[in-house]
């Protein structure tokens, strides 16, 4: 328990707040090297998932190539950037991007992909044309999905930037390494807590944003669905793609 | 320090691989056991808290959310929060392991369980089976494709995190990354990195495996897909 007060005392002392290496300044660094790193991955991952999803082609592929890029440890894209001569927070970014991009991929691609096909053929019985049927009937549709991809995107790249401090960046996580590097476990315990706040703190913003920006028709239909015994209300597409959406089972038939 | 005339220091190296041959198979052997039994543990650990979740709904938003807030905890403050009290080693490591594969299975489990068509549902309760019949014989079985899909998402990013651990001296092949990075090694980096990448492709592939011989009934329903 001495850690823990080891950690409070870290936080009371306002010397470490203020400064080139305080508190303050390196969430600065944090957020913008964050905010930077998404919009890169989102340029990137935003139209080629439009395009994927909206052609309902090559989505494995999509989907597998996101695959494979999650299971490329940020470590080793930080090493690899660093010792390749991209020091302090060009590497943080570049390198946060590329994991910022399949959360963004996949939930564009499946966001639109998923869109009931009868939906999307009555609107060609419309005589809507594809780039219509794409910004005024799966996109709209498909907002709730990308909204979750663009929500994990960011928390995720919020968690790994504090990594880069183990290969020069500046970020809150330069407060952890430091602290493991003295072996002062309160100031490691102390950062851990305010790399955890922030990120806690963004998904918590990101939540209500992402719900303000789901069309309503959606937020509704979404709420019945929760319970086990869910009830179809039809007309709802919610509940219609329920029936034919690929992750329904529905095996006998 | 950086010479026009250093030695090279290629990021393709063979000759590394055959030198440090053990080396490299005790990281990867560290690598593998930690994510084998972290998807375990977590899977045993998901499949009642989903269950519990699915059938007592009121409980639902708090087992998610707690699981939800150890996801946003970075994997780097999960271990400085951890590692004054597990100490500095394997422990400390396997539980953040754990404690991030969780909210992946809880998640895709239950959206599963949640995603059985209720027609199925009633048609069981009209036969006569009771919650806990119904979830074992019909709702679990009707979840798999979900419950696979987590299993596999759950794998590939454990791999992945394995390599955090080199912060407590348990990263398996982050290891070599991270003594590449200081002593400024290019082959070092690159083969951790490329053994990372295969074992996720191989784990991943052999979920796939398993889960087509698991799920027969998918199989048939692809190549259904196929003809209509």
């Amino acid at each position: 328990m001495e850690i823990l007060s080891d950690a409070f005392a870290w936080l009371n002392d306002p010397l470490n707040w203020t400064g080139r290496n305080g508190v303050i300044a390196l969430t600065a660094a944090h957020l913008q090297v964050t905010l930077l790193a998404v919009l890169l991955a989102a340029v990137v991952a935003l139209p080629a998932g439009v395009w994927l999803g909206h052609a309902r082609r090559g989505g494995t592929l999509g989907v597998v190539v996101a695959n494979t890029t999650r299971a490329l440890p940020t470590l080793a894209l930080l090493t690899l950037f660093a010792s390749a001569g991209l020091f302090g927070n060009t590497a943080t970014v570049l390198a946060c991007a590329i994991f910022a991009i399949p959360p963004l991929l996949t939930n564009t691609v499946t966001g639109l992909g998923d869109v009931d096909r009868d939906i999307v053929d009555a609107a060609r019985g419309l005589g809507m044309s594809g780039r219509r049927r794409l910004v005024e009937i799966e996109l709209p549709l498909a907002v709730p999905l990308i909204a979750a991809g663009v929500r994990t995107a960011v928390v995720q790249v919020l968690a790994t930037v504090p990594l880069a401090a183990l290969v020069g960046g500046t970020s809150l996580g330069t407060i952890v390494v430091t602290g493991f590097g003295t072996q002062r476990y309160g100031q490691v315990l102390a950062g851990g807590i305010l790399v955890a706040g922030l990120c806690l703190v963004a998904e918590g913003l990101l939540a209500i944003v992402q719900r303000l920006l789901t069309p309503r028709g959606l937020r509704e239909s979404s709420r019945p669905a929760r319970g086990w015994r869910r009830q179809r209300s039809p007309g709802v597409p919610v509940a219609a793609t329920a029936s034919s959406s690929s992750n329904g089972p529905a095996p006998t038939r | 320090m950086r010479l026009a005339d250093t030695p090279p220091n290629p990021w393709f190296s063979w000759d590394y691989v055959q030198r440090n041959h053990a080396d490299i198979t005790e990281a990867l052997g560290q690598h593998v056991s930690l994510t084998l039994q972290a998807v375990a543990i977590a899977l045993l650990l998901a499949l009642p808290l989903a269950a519990l979740a699915h059938t007592r709904p009121r409980l639902a938003a708090p087992v998610v959310g707690a699981a939800g807030v150890m996801y946003t905890i970075p994997s780097l403050a999960l271990f400085a929060l951890l590692a004054p009290y597990t100490g500095i080693g394997r422990t400390t490591v396997l539980i953040g392991l754990v404690a991030y594969a969780l909210l992946v299975l809880i998640r895709n489990i239950l959206v599963g369980l949640q995603g059985v068509d209720p027609a199925v549902t009633d048609a069981a309760r009209g036969m006569g089976y009771g919650r806990t019949r119904m979830l074992v014989q019909v709702e679990l079985p009707q979840a798999l494709p979900s419950i696979v899909a987590g299993v596999r998402v759950a794998t590939v990013t454990t791999v992945a995190l394995v390599t955090v651990g080199v912060v407590v001296g348990f990263g398996g092949l982050g290891q070599l990354m991270f003594r590449g990075f200081r002593s400024n090694y290019h082959a070092e980096i690159m083969t951790a990195t490329i053994l990372c990448l295969v074992l996720a492709l191989i784990a991943d592939l052999a979920i796939v495996t398993i889960a087509r011989w698991m799920m027969p009934w998918s199989r048939s329903r692809i190549l259904s897909d196929v003809s209509a």
